[in-house]
């Protein structure tokens, strides 16, 4: 009690000028929070969101075809369950307590997120058997978790745990192709996707498929060769210094031109093409910064053990590189998913595209408040979400911490 | 005495051939493997081959598709009336002046705003990034908030928030925001400013402000939004900039009996801003990107006059050859400008 009464007094009430500023923020703050609260409970009116909540997920996505959807979220659960579970089975040297994720203890994850999956759903209003679906989804990733955390303890676990990173791409295809449709399933065409899963998707292929073209764009960079060097840095600089929204219009209305007649692939295509060259440019700087950290040693050892410059490049210098690399990379990728809102202004109904043409009904008018909150409290939860994930890794990737 | 070549150095001799420019011509696969030389500069034929024959092959079929509906490169259009207004502008524009009058309307917007937001941004951001040095906990907590908010938060969603939320929903008339020299009200943000007898305050005339100075409240939800997101990170920067010089400097200025705020523009600032200044260039880069997303809270700036020029006359390839070259000369500007600074206050060495 009096350690947290010195502390008190240490952080908030040092001196006169502190004390004042500590008084005159907390009222200002107190004052700001009742008028939310007030505002979100009495005046704010949320039908706009319950109402329109299957819009904001996906779109204009057939609604007998959903099913497809949840079956995906499934899956996905499960995998997120699954990996999650043989993470937290393999004893690893990092989790000191001073260098632990929040929350550290592993119970009060779960029974967070338990609180969350029951909550959540109830309190957006959904119906009752999507309330359901919601219910189930979570139980699945939970004893996913469980199951795998039992299972995957040991030699075991380990094994499983190294076919993670080729499971997920394989479940991120297949997942793709259960949306699109064809092959026997009847055909979605990406024009009827819409609300976050347009979102999701277009932020995932960008952040997937600029990867390679990044790391090439880094390497030619830092080339000795005057003409690799010279087509990276123009690239490079080209998509830098213009705005994204520029470049979406060169997709929109350009790319139709440059290739032959008629060919052109759909606006949502072209959109994700775009997005994937730009991010390229943005990924390739983040890696430069990490070879350039890269000891020149580095190379120059493994060159002289006997591999080949790919080699080395490949098993020495570039796995050192993208882990230094690892913080600005989430970085982009975060601003990417923040970018992906520019595709409403060319037409795309993305979430804050949907939210648009949800404002623009009548019946809606004058909510905006209401929907812009709900969508900055989404982009806030998902970004945050990925820079969280992203410190895991730094401590996963880092060799002093790692086993 | 004769050594006599044991019979494995032979078999070496007779297998590599005398490097020559006809062997590595003959055989480009053993040359590879052999010849040091040759290998970078067939890398690189390679590579500029590809992208020549893909560029040959966009612009052959930009031309093809081009003759075919007629639209041709070329800038008499400019000279044409333009047919639609612009709705706030420094220069004076009716619809009956040429395309290129407009287009330079918009430029002027698009650097009316980069140069507010700048200056804006800078004093908000430095101002929030000293307070994260702060003494009081709470007011580091509420600057880390303001960060996190605007970092997770994308800025074209901040932007229509600003507009459609805040200012379209701001009283008219007496009812509006009265502040010592401000008014903020629906119809517009009214200054104080020197007029034509003297310093004038806003005024209301029959239900109507009048000032010297009125800023569109379309321009002002673009400011507001850019330099609120904007001065975030450039707080980020500047807290960067002030933790990288040693706390040894700040106790051994102390210990000389410097004042703190002796200390901070003598011995701190002049360290911290040799990283400062290289952060700030990208932010201010970003700034300049970011007022392209003004189309969407309805401020004609260069991009949203662009887009009406193109949907008017049809000529993708001139409007965006205009747009790239104004946005990256507007970047190059502003790169020049802070290398500038970013000499001046790096460490000069004897």
């Amino acid at each position: 009690m009096a350690g947290l009464l010195r502390r008190l007094r240490r952080d908030y009430f040092a001196n006169p000028l502190d004390a004042a500023l500590s008084i005159t923020l907390g009222l200002l703050l107190t004052a700001a929070l009742l008028a939310g609260l007030r505002w979100a409970l009495s005046q704010a009116q949320w039908a706009v969101i319950q109402v329109n909540a299957t819009l904001f997920a996906v779109g204009r996505y057939p609604l007998e075809q959903q099913w497809r959807l949840w079956l995906v979220t499934a899956l996905l659960a499960a995998a997120s369950g699954s990996s999650w579970g043989l993470l937290r089975a393999l004893p690893r040297r990092d989790r000191r307590r001073e260098a632990q994720l929040w929350p550290g203890n592993d119970r009060i994850a779960v029974a967070g997120f338990a609180a969350l999956a029951l909550v959540l759903p109830a309190l957006l209003g959904l119906s009752l058997p999507l309330q359901l679906r919601w219910w189930l989804i979570s139980a699945l990733l939970l004893a996913a978790r469980w199951v795998c955390g039992r299972w995957g303890q040991g030699r075991r676990g380990r094994q499983a745990l190294r076919l993670l990173p080729l499971a997920w791409p394989c479940l991120y295809l297949f997942g793709l192709g259960l949306i699109a449709g064809g092959l026997g399933l009847i055909a979605v065409p990406p024009n009827e996707w819409g609300g976050l899963l347009l979102t999701l998707v277009q932020a995932s292929l960008a952040i997937l498929l600029c990867f390679p073209l990044g790391v090439l764009l880094a390497l030619g960079r830092r080339s000795t060769l005057p003409l690799l060097r010279w087509s990276s840095v123009l690239y490079i600089e080209f998509i830098r210094g213009a705005p994204l929204i520029t470049l979406l219009f060169l997709g929109q209305n350009i790319l139709g031109f440059l290739l032959p007649g008629g060919v052109a692939p759909e606006r949502v295509w072209r959109a994700a093409l775009v997005l994937t060259l730009f991010a390229a440019a943005y990924l390739a700087e983040a890696v430069r910064a990490g070879l350039a950290a890269v000891p020149r040693g580095q190379l120059e050892a493994a060159r002289s053990l006997g591999l080949s410059t790919a080699q080395a490049l490949a098993r020495v210098v570039l796995p050192q590189a993208i882990r230094t690399a690892v913080p600005a990379m989430v970085g982009q990728f975060i601003s990417l998913l923040q970018d992906t809102t520019l595709l409403s202004l060319i037409g795309l109904l993305e979430l804050l595209g949907s939210a648009r043409t949800v404002m623009a009904n009548p019946a809606f008018l004058g909510r905006n408040a209401e929907v812009y909150l709900t969508l900055a409290v989404l982009f806030w939860c998902c970004c945050a979400a990925l820079g969280l994930g992203s410190r895991a890794l730094e401590r996963r990737l880092n060799p002093n911490t790692t086993a | 005495m004769e050594v006599s070549p044991s019979p494995s150095d032979s078999d070496l001799a007779r297998t590599r051939p005398q490097p020559s420019w006809w062997s590595s011509m003959l055989s480009p696969l053993q040359s590879l493997s052999t010849n040091r030389r040759a290998l970078p500069w067939l890398v690189q034929g390679g590579v500029g081959l590809l992208l020549l024959l893909m560029i040959a092959f966009l612009l052959a079929n930009l031309v093809r598709n081009l003759s075919a509906t007629g639209l041709l490169l070329t800038w008499r259009w400019l000279g044409q009336p333009a047919g639609f207004d612009v709705s706030e502008s420094l220069l004076p524009f009716s619809p009956d002046l040429p395309y290129w009058r407009a287009l330079l309307v918009g430029l002027v917007n698009t650097l009316r705003a980069v140069i507010v937001g700048l200056i804006g941004s800078t004093l908000l951001g430095t101002l929030v990034g000293m307070a994260s040095f702060s003494s009081n906990a709470l007011l580091r907590r509420l600057v880390r908030l303001y960060v996190e908010i605007n970092r997770n938060i994308p800025l074209l969603l901040q932007l229509v928030f600003w507009y459609f939320v805040v200012f379209l929903a701001l009283p008219n008339g007496s009812a509006a925001l009265q502040l010592p020299g401000v008014v903020l009200a629906k119809s517009g943000l009214y200054l104080a400013g020197a007029a034509a007898h003297g310093w004038q305050l806003p005024t209301l005339v029959n239900g109507v402000w009048q000032a010297p100075l009125r800023l569109s409240v379309e321009f002002a939800a673009l400011l507001t939004g850019l330099i609120v997101h904007i001065s975030a990170f450039i707080a980020e920067v500047v807290r960067g900039g002030i933790a990288s010089v040693p706390r040894g400097q700040w106790e051994a200025a102390s210990s000389l009996g410097l004042h703190w705020w002796a200390t901070l523009r003598r011995i701190i600032l002049p360290q911290a801003l040799r990283v400062i200044v290289p952060g700030l260039n990208s932010q201010y880069i970003n700034l300049a990107k970011g007022t392209s997303l003004a189309v969407a809270v309805g401020y004609t700036d260069l991009y949203s006059v662009a887009e009406t020029t193109l949907n008017q006359t049809g000529r993708a390839i001139e409007v965006y050859l205009i747009l790239l070259s104004a946005y990256l000369i507007i970047d190059l500007g502003i790169s020049a400008v802070m290398n500038g600074l970013n000499r001046l206050v790096q460490l000069r060495e004897r």
